[in-house]
This record gives structure tokens, C-alpha cells and sequence, in this order.
């Protein structure tokens, strides 16, 4: 903060903006873009290898893993994400305390639905009333971003499999003809090839992904949905700094973060898959050659 | 208390038909099922107006892309870039606070009517606010998929069009058109799904439910906070949304098929599920 806002009530144009954006409040705003990032990065790797458990879940000579595969691959398709949103975390959190409770509670004979409230004793409640606060937004921002790695591994493993099933037969046979047993084949043969398939649609989860962190809203955490709408709202002069109705420029400020977001996502990708494409023979790769001669 | 009397009493509770108090104690299974279903009613409408109006102007919209004056090529290019790049989610708040602030424009203009502040009014309701913001989304993503559809149409048609003196509107309602449409169709199918879909979002997002008339969901999320079991009425909501994306994926079957009909069956495209997922 600078020196001169100790009375902001003085200010006028720039110096009144400049001590109003730069106040505590506006700092956490700030940070809260970062734990959107945070998301989206942490999410994006966890929901691949999800992704890919699941493909590979679906093709398995297994049965039980296979229905699990197919299940979890399928589940998507048909609800609205929001329902999923609302749902995982939930139950995720419901589940733990459920395991919980019949492990370390004393008397876990009577029902967790009681009336209308889910009841655990105190100590299997998850994280603990005693916790530090910090603790409790921990544990809640591990639950969204479990609930968005299912979800969008689950969009993943739709991907990945589709890919596993595009990489040509012969490959494949192939290389069982040089004596790869089935194991190195996968890995060897199979995955490797199945990347370059995968990447217009990973590329577009990735977007996808981009595009639904504003859902963390929706699950309880202070995201950038939150601070915008409570910074925007009309200060009385009872603040330091009183304004109007200002939530309509947070949130064109919010969708202004958004469009660049995928607009640079969009010039990357488009840089990856110029060079994936590189020395393939795809129609893509090709138009490139002809571009570039 | 019967189901019988439940579906009496909240079948068309969403609409504000029947009982005016939701059940707070005792909630039944049927109490659930009854009114998530209820809630539907909404999702339907969101989705069949904002798909009936954005197709028509997702196709001004798609032909302005591939237009070569350079306004239009412009403008749609943008407007279809903006509603694809950024979440509908914040688009609903956005719009909320937009029309919100509506009426205090409105002074200014001063025209003296009524009816028009009434109508700036209604903006902030959900049936008309969230309805706008739904239309203009689905516009921007459709808008895409029939640019793209018209981008695929094969130059030997257009050609032979030509060829018999074919121009201007005639070759476009004649030639390009129906396949255009019969090319966008299948993907076309998979937005009219995620549009679906994307109505759940409708009163998550700025838009109050007015005397607490709201969609399946908002009525899911109701039951929830009072019962605080979500293993009961979210399946319930996923089974109704899961119900209605079958009875869409049978309607756009029907005439995908129609679309279809001058085609070798073997040469036909059939409708892939292929998800947009979030939008």
C-alpha cells in the first residue's frame, strides 16, 4: 500500500484507485486468480492419469475392471457436470466421515442420517472442529480438485480411449510379428502412437478445463466468482473506500481473464500440434509442408 | 400422504401451480422424484426456445464468418470467439448484473411507457434473463459448427450450381443449404445436448428463483440442504437429464435421417455422441 492512504476519503482519481485496488481485500482477489491456476494444474495432470487408468480399465481382459471402465467412462455422458460438481464432493466428503466414524468413532451403531442431518462423533468428523482454519480451505480445495480430476478424467479416459482405438491395427500386429510380448507392445507401440491421436481432444479438455474453474464457486471456495461479487457490491461510505454497483466491471474484468486464457491456450496448442503433426503423414502435416514450401 | 396427492399437489409447483409450501419435514422419495421432475419443466423451456431462436441466428452468424466483407467477417468472428472462450457461468452473472443495472439507463431515455420498465424488469427474472444469455451461447457455438459444415460443403456442388446459372440466393437455399445442414447435423446434435445440459446452470448463477419456482436442479440442491443426503436427488436429476438427452438424441435421429434421405445408406453419417462437456 502506499503511504498516502491512510485517508483514502481525500483521494481522488488515480490516487483513490490506486490505494483501492491495492487493498487487502483486492490482494485476496489477486490470489484467487493463482488458486484458480493452482487448479487447473494440478487438476490437468491428476485427471490424465485418471484418464488413462480408465481407458485402460475399459480394454482390460478383466471383467470387473472392464464394467468399472466402462462405467466410469460413461458416466459423463448424458448428466449436466454441475450435477457431478455438486455431487462428488459431497459424497467424497460423506464417505470419508462414513469410514471414519465406523473406525474411530466408539458407538457407531446408529444410523448417519438422522432426521435431517448427517451425524458423526466428534472425532471422525473430517478435518477436525479443532483444526486450524487453514486446514479446513486445504481439505476443501483437495475435494474440488478430486471432484474435478473425476469428472475430467473421466472426459479424458473418453479420449484416450478413442485414441488407443485409432492407432492402425497393424502397428500392433506388427509388432507382435517381431516377438513384443503383449506388455511391451502396449507400452512401447501402442501408447506412444496413441498420444499424437489424443492431442485434439486432450487440447480441448484442456480449454474445457479452463472454462469450468469458475464452477469452485459452486463448491464453497473463495474463488475469483466469489471475490468479484463480493468487491463489486455497493459499499456504504461505512467502508474506507464507498462506491456503487460495481460488480458488472469485476465481471467483465473476470471474462476479459477468461477470453485470454483461451486465447493463449489456443496459440500453444496450435504451436504443439504444428510440431506433433511434424513428419506424419496427416493431412495436417501436410498442408503445413505446402504452407511452408 | 399418496403419491398421487404429491404429483397433484407439486407436479406443476416449478410454474406456480399448487402448493405453495415445499415439503421441509418428512420428505418421501416421491416428494423428490415429483418435484425434480417438476423443476424440468424449465430445463425444457430454456432449451427448446434458446435452441429454436439460436439456430436461426447462428446461421447469420456462420455466414458472417465466412462472409468477405470485412465488418461482418469481423463481428461474428469476434462474437463467436468471446461466447466459445469465455465460461457460460460468468457470461449468467455478467448478464445478471447487466440487466440489473438496465433500468437506471432506462430513466434516461425516458419514454414514458409503462410497458418499457416493466419489460427492463423482466430482464432480471430468470425466464427471460437466463433465457437471453442461453440463446446468445448456443448461438456462438452453433454459429461454428455450421460455419464449419459450410466450409465442408464439396466445391463440386457450388460448381455445377454455377454451371446452371445458379446464384446468390438461389444456390444458397438450392444447393448450399441443405448440405450444410445435413453435414452440421450430427455435431449439431451434440450441442443441442450440452445446451440442455448447460440449463442446469441457469439458477446457480445471479438469476433468483422467484417464490422459489426453479429448475430441476435448484429443487435437488433444495432437498439436499434439508435432508443432507445427496445420494437420493442428484441420482434423481441425472435420471431425468439422462431421460430427456435420450429423447433429444431420438428427435435430432429422426431428422438426421430425413436430412439423410438421398443418400446411400452406407455413405450416410450417422450421429457420433461426441461431447462438447462444459461449456
Amino acid at each position: 500500500m502506499m503511504s498516502y492512504c491512510h485517508t483514502p476519503a481525500d483521494l481522488e482519481g488515480f490516487a483513490w484507485f490506486s490505494c483501492y485496488l491495492t487493498t487487502n481485500t483486492h490482494f485476496s482477489f489477486y490470489w484467487s486468480f493463482v488458486t484458480v491456476l493452482l487448479l487447473v494444474f494440478i487438476t490437468a495432470p491428476v485427471a490424465l492419469l485418471f484418464g488413462f487408468g480408465g481407458a485402460v480399465a475399459k480394454r482390460s481382459a478383466f471383467l470387473p475392471l472392464r464394467w468399472f471402465g466402462k462405467i466410469y467412462t460413461n458416466m459423463v455422458r448424458g448428466v449436466p457436470e454441475l450435477i457431478f460438481f455438486l455431487f462428488v464432493p459431497i459424497a467424497l466428503d460423506q464417505g470419508f466421515e462414513y469410514i471414519r466414524y465406523k473406525l474411530l468413532c466408539e458407538d457407531s451403531s446408529a444410523p448417519v442420517y438422522q432426521g435431517n442431518d448427517f451425524v458423526v462423533c466428534a472425532a471422525a468428523k473430517l478435518p477436525l472442529s479443532t483444526a486450524d482454519a487453514w486446514v479446513h480451505t486445504t481439505y476443501n480445495f483437495s475435494l474440488a480438485v478430486l471432484a474435478f480430476a473425476i469428472v475430467f478424467g473421466a472426459f479424458a479416459s473418453n479420449v484416450i480411449d478413442g485414441a488407443l482405438s485409432a492407432v492402425p491395427k497393424n502397428q500392433l500386429e506388427t509388432a507382435s510379428a517381431y516377438g513384443l510380448s503383449k506388455r511391451q507392445t502396449f507400452w512401447r507401440i501402442h501408447v506412444p502412437q496413441m498420444w499424437g491421436f489424443a492431442l485434439a481432444g486432450l487440447s480441448n479438455l484442456w480449454l474445457i478445463l479452463i472454462k469450468a474453474t469458475p464452477l469452485l464457486f459452486i463448491l464453497g471456495i473463495e474463488d475469483i466468482v466469489y471475490w468479484a461479487g463480493y468487491l463489486g457490491k455497493t459499499k456504504t461510505s461505512f467502508f474506507a473506500y464507498p462506491h456503487g454497483d460495481w460488480r458488472i466491471w469485476y465481471f467483465s474484468a473476470l471474462l476479459v481473464f477468461y477470453v485470454l486464457m483461451t486465447y493463449g491456450s489456443e496459440k500453444i496448442i496450435n504451436r504443439l500440434s504444428r510440431r506433433f503433426s511434424k513428419g506424419q503423414a496427416t493431412l495436417g502435416a501436410n498442408e503445413d509442408r505446402a504452407a511452408a514450401a | 400422504m399418496s403419491c398421487v396427492q404429491t404429483i397433484i399437489d407439486y407436479g406443476l409447483r416449478s410454474i406456480g401451480i399448487g402448493e405453495r409450501l415445499l415439503p421441509k419435514t418428512d420428505i418421501t422419495l416421491c416428494d423428490q422424484f415429483v418435484l425434480i421432475g417438476s423443476g424440468m419443466i424449465w430445463n425444457i423451456y430454456f432449451a427448446i426456445l434458446a435452441l429454436s431462436f439460436g439456430f436461426m441466428f447462428s446461421i447469420l452468424l456462420a455466414l458472417g464468418k465466412a462472409s468477405e466483407n470485412p465488418l461482418w467477417n469481423r463481428l461474428s468472428r469476434g462474437y463467436i470467439f468471446f461466447f466459445r472462450g469465455s465460461p457460460l457461468f460468468i457470461q449468467f452473472f455478467f448478464a445478471y448484473e447487466a440487466f440489473v443495472l438496465l433500468p437506471k439507463f432506462g430513466v434516461d431515455i425516458n419514454l414514458g411507457f409503462a410497458v418499457i420498465t416493466a419489460e427492463t424488469r423482466w430482464l432480471t427474472k430468470a425466464w427471460l434473463g437466463a433465457l437471453i444469455v442461453l440463446f446468445l451461447n448456443t448461438s456462438g457455438y452453433s454459429a461454428e459448427i455450421f460455419y464449419r459444415a459450410y466450409r465442408a460443403v464439396p466445391r463440386g456442388d457450388v460448381e455445377a450450381a454455377q454451371a446452371y446459372g445458379m446464384t446468390g440466393r438461389v444456390r444458397f437455399w438450392r444447393v448450399i443449404w441443405p448440405t450444410m445442414l445435413r453435414i452440421a447435423w450430427p455435431a449439431y446434435t451434440n450441442e443441442a445436448i450440452f445446451l440442455f445440459h448447460a440449463t442446469a446452470l441457469a439458477f446457480f448463477s445471479g438469476f433468483p428463483a422467484w417464490r422459489q419456482q426453479g429448475d430441476a436442479l435448484y429443487y435437488a440442491k433444495y432437498f439436499y440442504d434439508k435432508t443432507f443426503n445427496p445420494f437420493i436427488p442428484y441420482p434423481i436429476t441425472a435420471f431425468y437429464f439422462i431421460l430427456f438427452t435420450l429423447v433429444i438424441i431420438f428427435i435430432f435421429g429422426v431428422i438426421n435421417k430425413h436430412l439423410n434421405r438421398h443418400i446411400a445408406p452406407t455413405e450416410r453419417q450417422s450421429i457420433r455422441y461426441r461431447p462438447q462437456f462444459l461449456r
